[in-house]
């Protein structure tokens, strides 16, 4: 365990090196990531300012969904993205086979190898929009803590989809339109379930939990939901990860490798 | 103990057939027809500790097929493959720190940083300490007269800097069993050998076993006394390289120097004409009939000079690929 830390602070200082060559990439992420959010808000103030508003979510609440969709966001443009999609790549270019000979879980080194800082700005944009949220409904310290609970699950969750979903290009090699449709399906997660009609409130719930990654940690802060939503969460998440351990020692089996 | 041990091996894979054209294009899309491909087939051969085996075949023999076998990375169809001891494809740490697999159109180092910090990742994966890695970084830079390279980004370096740092990425954990895939790819004629010298001296120093395919038969020649030959999946030849050449060729070269300029149409009686180029003229001669053959010559054209040789491997080699199926 202690060997992986070590392994891991290694990967991570040598992709910050890496990515810290082109610096001017760090402007054009906040930038962007500024933009998105503004977007995001100006569409829920909008809404708001109509008079209409989600079922049972007033203004501020609503608001702090769109700021843990931000920062899930910039965790996974900071964690997920750059790891999971490379996937695809070692797949295609056959350099798979260099990982699979280190004599490391092969599925660590692909969901760790690098971290790129670009989702920094996302994450910082999301934690100042849920305090902000979270100031104005008075919200006590605690709540935030009991919140980061859902909060990981939720990662969880979407990695592990992520990853089975990477995974599957051992068959399919040309699998990187995939991810997208996960990305674009998890847009969903930015307006709180509550605005959607039941049909697709079931389709995000059940198929693609998109839910469990920002409805469930905001009830959670907000004092609404108790212990039933983590608990859930919890439990999905743990299957997940156990089942996207076993699908890619279960696919590593079909790998053939890029000829030369 | 043998280092690697494979008996029997074979490797069917599935691969899709698509006609040509739109029709064709379609029909794939919609119903996959698939055909099984014998990679690889009863294949079987011993490697001992120490020795260098250059593994020949022509493209899409079999040769990276069996080599991937042999590292684990894809599971056998049948048959079974010992490397060290360990069963491949289990991809234990033991086996796994053992070994090494080097491709020369793959490239593991980080493009945009200096070659270092690969290695320090690698020494990381290994749990080689940052002593250990300091003195093995500098012992084989020396060796592969890398100095002062390592520290410039990858993208810097020429082809034949990167393709050296990546044989010292994929060394540092001192393995004993190494295999490489056409290494000296792409390098020019001083990189190839410079490459070359290196696999020898690590060879010695080491004692490390290497098992080597390359397009080049000048890597062949310089590094293998062994070579495995492989054709259509399988193995047709398994001996020193010396023999390939009876073996498959048992003809000799003969280079003839004339008196004044004979046109091929003229020489062609004599042998196999190779090439002609003013009063120089090289034939391939059947071993049998060599006397005759040289005694006939000698009687009817004006001969300054006369040199008798064992054909280049090359040409040896491209034979036995042109003749197709080989009787064992």
């Amino acid at each position: 365990m202690e060997r992986y830390f070590r392994i891991l602070r290694i990967f991570w200082s040598t992709a910050i090196a890496a990515e810290l060559e082109y610096r001017i990439n760090f402007a054009i992420a906040a930038f962007t990531s500024l933009g998105g959010l503004v977007g995001s808000l100006f569409g829920l103030f909008l809404f708001y300012q109509t008079g209409s508003s989600f079922p049972g979510w007033r203004w501020e609440e609503a608001l702090i969904v769109v700021g843990i969709f931000t920062l899930l966001e910039g965790f996974s443009s900071t964690f997920l993205a750059p790891n999971l999609n490379r996937i695809v790549r070692h797949v295609q270019e056959g350099t798979l086979d260099f990982v699979l000979l280190k004599p490391i879980s092969s599925q660590f080194w692909l969901s760790a190898h690098t971290v790129s800082p670009w989702g920094l700005p996302d994450i910082f944009f999301g934690i100042a929009t849920i305090l902000y949220g979270g100031i104005k409904l008075e919200i006590e310290p605690f709540a935030y803590f009991v919140s980061i609970v859902p909060l990981i699950f939720g990662l969880a969750i979407l990695y592990s989809l992520w990853f089975m979903l990477g995974a599957t290009s051992i068959w399919f090699v040309k699998i990187y339109n995939v991810t997208e449709v996960l990305r674009g399906l998890l847009e969903a997660g930015r307006f709180p379930m509550a605005a959607y009609p039941t049909a697709y409130r079931v389709f995000f719930t059940f198929v693609v939990p998109v839910a469990f990654l920002t409805t469930t940690p905001a009830e959670t802060l907000l004092g609404r939901s108790g212990i039933a939503g983590t608990v859930v969460a919890g439990l999905l998440a743990i299957a997940l990860l156990f089942v996207a351990h076993w699908f890619w020692r279960f696919a590593l089996r079909f790998y053939t490798s890029a000829s030369s | 103990m043998s280092t690697i041990v494979v008996e029997h091996l074979s490797k069917v894979y599935p691969v899709a057939v698509k006609e040509a054209g739109l029709k064709g294009t379609l029909t794939h899309f919609f119903k996959r027809t698939y055909r099984q491909v014998k990679a690889v087939q009863d294949v079987s051969f011993k490697i001992e500790p120490g020795e260098i085996v250059g593994f020949l075949g022509a493209n899409g023999a079999g040769k990276t097929t069996t080599l991937k076998m042999l590292t684990g990375l894809i599971h056998p169809s049948s048959g079974r493959v010992e490397v060290a001891g360990h069963i491949p494809f289990q991809r234990r740490s033991a086996f796994l720190s053992q070994v090494t697999l080097v491709m020369g159109q793959k490239q593991q180092l980080i493009w945009d940083l200096p070659a270092l910090d690969s290695f320090k990742i690698n020494a990381a994966v290994y749990g080689i300490s940052d002593r250990a890695l300091e003195h093995r970084v500098g012992e084989l830079s020396e060796m592969l007269s890398l100095g002062g390279k390592l520290n410039q980004p990858v993208r810097k370096l020429s082809l034949g800097e990167r393709m050296k740092a990546e044989l010292l990425a994929a060394l540092l954990h001192e393995p004993n069993v190494l295999f490489l895939d056409e290494p000296t790819l792409g390098l020019d004629v001083n990189a190839q050998v410079a490459v070359r010298e290196f696999l020898r001296e690590y060879n010695q120093r080491y004692r490390a076993t290497i098992l080597l395919t390359s397009h080049y038969m000048a890597d062949i020649t310089a590094l293998c006394e062994r070579v495995l030959m492989i054709h259509q999946g399988q193995l047709i030849y398994d001996g020193s390289l010396d023999g390939l050449v009876d073996r498959f060729s048992p003809c000799r070269e003969v280079k003839v120097e004339f008196a004044r300029p004979y046109s091929a149409h003229e020489l062609s009686v004599y042998g196999d004409i190779q090439d002609v180029d003013k009063q120089y003229a090289r034939f391939l001669v059947q071993q049998e009939g060599l006397t005759g053959a040289i005694a006939k010559i000698l009687a009817d054209l004006q001969v300054i000079d006369l040199t008798i040789s064992d054909p280049p491997i090359e040409e040896v080699i491209g034979r036995v690929f042109q003749a197709g199926t080989v009787a064992r």
